[in-house]
């Protein structure tokens, strides 16, 4: 089971777009993806149409007196899974706070689900905090979406100096630029010659389209309803991307005569 | 895949009734457009003996285009375990080489390594999977949704056309099943699919229907002495019930041993064949004139012809025990032991094979099977036994028995030969064979009591005899390869080693005799035998 985080100490950089993708793209080739609405705002779980509310809420999760499993709701695809958000994330930094080794806390609470899913997503809310600190112990792969802003880029190597620092578990870091607008010069010029330079930036970047935008309309995964599309396009290259870089294995096929 | 809830079948004779059904009308629910028809083949398949059936299990491999699920559900319909099955790569192919697909009839090992293959080991054992029964389907779904336009649970519509054990058709079937975390709401739709006019629950499962309709019914294979006889019954028309059953089962038997399906068939066969063989010779004087007499020598030409296949398959069966125990030799030196037991094998179902589809045979057959017709128009023989009840003959021929096993057991030391014990087991083995044959006159607690005490004292018995008897094999073996050149140094040695070990075997099976027999001689144990016979005789 390979462990992608999307996460940005920003807001409103396209992380649930990312992770609400990439999940569904993943789910598409195979592999049995699990996504984890960790945003306390729920909009990866609105994008599924699935209720946010966990029963015994975000407290009852992290003490362990709430079973994972029986959060979990399927999505309209198959093969992708959805623990949906619920209003009580908004206090997990106390609830982690009150538990024991905090850091490894989602990680364990993940553990009992690998022989059920080949992939997990955590979709992060923005911010530094306790439960950031335990994406980071859990995941494999930070997916970090990009404004391409010289102060974004600041954020990525306060981001790399932080993860360099952890003791034992580092994940790897892959940045990406999201939200580019082709008529800013700035961000056409740092979009493109930062991923020349720098191996932890990835070549796919992500467009600002009204087709993902309209996500929120569709109540979908811009790779659902418009797989054709630009939008979608650049989505199943990053996902290329980050599964090649992370080394998730082949998925069982599904037509294996 | 998806876990089905319920199943409903619907008997409306309107052939528009599932799409009318599949709009839920009526409900708060909305409801998605059917989905396009999708033909799937199904294929059910389970052991000769029916050893999924019993045990709750159903395997399904479902094929759509050119790919195929294997599937194993639970009494409740939940999937307990799926795979794609891939076979291993046959030597020389590679990875990427074309798939294909498993052939049935095939071993376990037909199927890759995984959780479907562990889930079945246990149940199935070292018996093939063979096809059951098949069936096409065409299959609609409609996607039943809440509020928000979620998916909460999947209706399907299928119409199975039986194309195997015989063409038929079933009536449509509904299955309701849940996505994960919609559980109540799914349960919902089921009651309001329920109370729909034309849907019932299903009381049967899908293979238990398709089975249905091509007249056959699960489980209708067992290897044990499947008779009801009633104590009042003549002897010779229930020695005659007795008989034809061995003789259904025997037959039964004869087309996988001769395809070679797996070593089961051949066990089968043998026991129907040593069952006949004792019911003529403990209880042939019911049978009119020299009915018994005409046929004992068939019966043994027919039992002598399994024996060396039966053997070299006990060998093989147990190889793989017997190459792990070694301790100075190495598995790797005991590999040619083990080729020269496959072509050996080889050989002995060849001859097996043409002995059952011999003339002889065929007439074997015929005559008896004639013989046993005769019999009902011509009532029993002469003999005075013969317008006894079968209680008591039951009482009188299982008494005998019983007493000869206790004579012939007491007058047992520790220094007697070897042959006096193999000449218990022959007089326990009747028996036990006359108390399965009557064992439907009996209460069946009591005679599940007579028989483990027996039990008990046979499974020494034949340990004790098996373990020589392989013992002189193997050196008949040995002898063998040296002549044929085909006997490494090392892997006489090892042989050396595997007979050492069933020597040992043998020694604790005879040092454990005493023990068993006293058991199974004791007050208590014969006071049950006399009160198992007496009761229904009386």
């Amino acid at each position: 089971m390979k462990i992608f985080a999307t996460y940005n100490i920003k807001g409103g950089v396209g992380k649930t777009a990312t992770a609400v993708n990439l999940s569904y793209l993943a789910a598409r080739e195979g592999y049995r993806v699990l996504l984890w609405d960790l945003d306390a705002q729920a909009a990866a779980t609105f994008l599924f149409r699935v209720r946010p509310r966990v029963k015994g809420g975000g407290k009852g999760l992290i003490r362990g007196t709430r079973s994972v499993d029986d959060a979990i709701k399927a999505t309209d695809f198959d093969r992708l899974d959805l623990l949906p958000s619920d209003f009580t994330y908004r206090n997990l930094d106390l609830v982690l706070d009150a538990a024991k080794k905090p850091g490894r806390r989602l990680g364990s609470l993940l553990a009992p689900l690998r022989a059920e899913y080949d992939v997990v997503f955590l979709d992060c809310p923005p911010g530094i905090s306790l439960l950031s600190e335990s994406v980071l112990q859990a995941a494999d792969t930070l997916l970090v979406p990009l404004i391409p802003t010289t102060l974004s880029v600041r954020t990525l190597d306060q981001l790399t100096e932080f993860v360099a620092g952890m003791n034992g578990h580092r994940p790897a870091i892959l940045a990406f630029f999201s939200m580019i607008d082709r008529r800013k010069r700035l961000h056409k010029e740092i979009s493109e010659q930062l991923p020349a330079q720098r191996a932890d930036v990835a070549a796919t970047a992500i467009p600002s389209l009204s087709m993902i935008e309209r996500m929120s309309v569709e109540r979908a995964p811009v790779t659902a309803f418009a797989p054709r599309s630009a939008a979608a396009r650049r989505y199943a290259e990053l996902w290329a991307e980050a599964r090649e870089r992370s080394g998730l294995p082949e998925p069982k096929p599904d037509d294996a005569w | 895949m998806q876990n089905v809830l319920r199943q409903f079948v619907l008997n409306g004779e309107d052939a528009s009734l599932p799409d009318q059904v599949l709009k839920l009308p009526g409900s708060a629910f909305a409801v998605s457009e059917p989905s396009r028809s999708v033909t799937l083949r199904r294929l059910w398949l389970d052991t000769f003996d029916w050893r999924l059936y019993r045990s709750g299990l159903t395997l399904e491999q479902v094929s759509r285009g050119g790919s195929a699920d294997l599937v194993l559900t639970g009494r409740d319909g939940q999937v307990i375990a799926a795979d794609h099955p891939v076979p291993p790569p046959a030597g020389g192919r590679k990875d990427g080489a074309r798939r294909s697909r498993p052939a049935w009839p095939g071993l376990l090992d037909t199927l890759p390594l995984g959780p479907l293959r562990d889930h079945l080991g246990p149940v199935v054992g070292v018996r093939a999977l063979l096809p059951v029964a098949r069936a096409v389907s065409v299959v609609r779904e409609i996607r039943v949704l809440n509020s928000d336009d979620k998916t909460i649970a999947r209706v399907t519509a299928d119409r199975m056309s039986v194309t195997h054990p015989e063409a038929a058709s079933v009536p449509p079937r509904l299955a309701v099943s849940a996505l994960r975390g919609y559980q109540a709401q799914a349960l919902r739709v089921a009651d309001l699919l329920a109370a729909e006019p034309g849907v019932a629950e299903a009381g049967q499962s899908g293979l238990e229907a398709v089975l249905a309709a091509a007249g056959r019914r699960p489980g209708d294979y067992t290897g044990k002495v499947d008779v009801r006889l009633a104590p009042r019954m003549p002897a010779s028309v229930a020695m005659v019930t007795v008989l034809t059953a061995l003789f259904d089962t025997l037959l039964a038997n004869v087309n996988g041993t001769v395809r070679d399906i797996d070593t089961e068939f051949l066990h089968d066969l043998r026991v129907a064949v040593r069952r006949t063989r004792s019911a003529l010779k403990l209880a042939g004087d019911v049978l009119p004139g020299d009915m018994a007499a005409r046929f004992r020598p068939e019966f043994k030409w027919l039992g002598d012809l399994t024996t060396p296949t039966r053997d070299l398959d006990v060998y093989l069966l147990g190889y793989a025990d017997m190459a792990a125990g070694l301790v100075a030799a190495t598995a790797e030196e005991l590999q040619p032991f083990h080729d020269h037991l496959v072509r050996s094998r080889a050989l002995a179902q060849r001859d097996l094979a043409r002995g059952l589809r011999s003339a002889r045979f065929s007439r074997l057959g015929r005559e008896w099977r004639q013989a046993l017709a005769s019999v009902g128009a011509a009532g029993g023989g002469p003999r005075p036994a013969a317008r006894h009840t079968v209680a008591r003959l039951a009482a009188s021929r299982i008494g005998r028995a019983h007493r000869r096993v206790i004579r012939d057991g007491s007058a047992i030391t520790a220094t007697s030969p070897p042959e006096s014990l193999h000449e218990l087991r022959k007089r326990c083995k009747e028996l036990r064979y006359l108390l399965e044959f009557f064992g439907s006159l009996y209460d069946p607690g009591q005679h599940w009591q007579a028989v483990r005490e027996l039990k008990a004292l046979q499974d020494c018995l034949g340990e004790f005899q098996d373990t020589q008897v392989q013992h002189e094999e193997i050196q008949v073996f040995a002898a063998q390869m040296m002549e044929q050149r085909a006997a490494p140094a090392a892997t006489l040695l090892a042989m050396g080693e595997i007979a050492a070990g069933l020597a040992v075997r043998q020694q604790k099976a005879r040092s454990e005799f005493a023990g068993r027999f006293r058991d199974f001689a004791s007050p208590a144990g014969q006071n049950r035998i006399r009160a198992l016979t007496g009761a229904a005789a009386a």
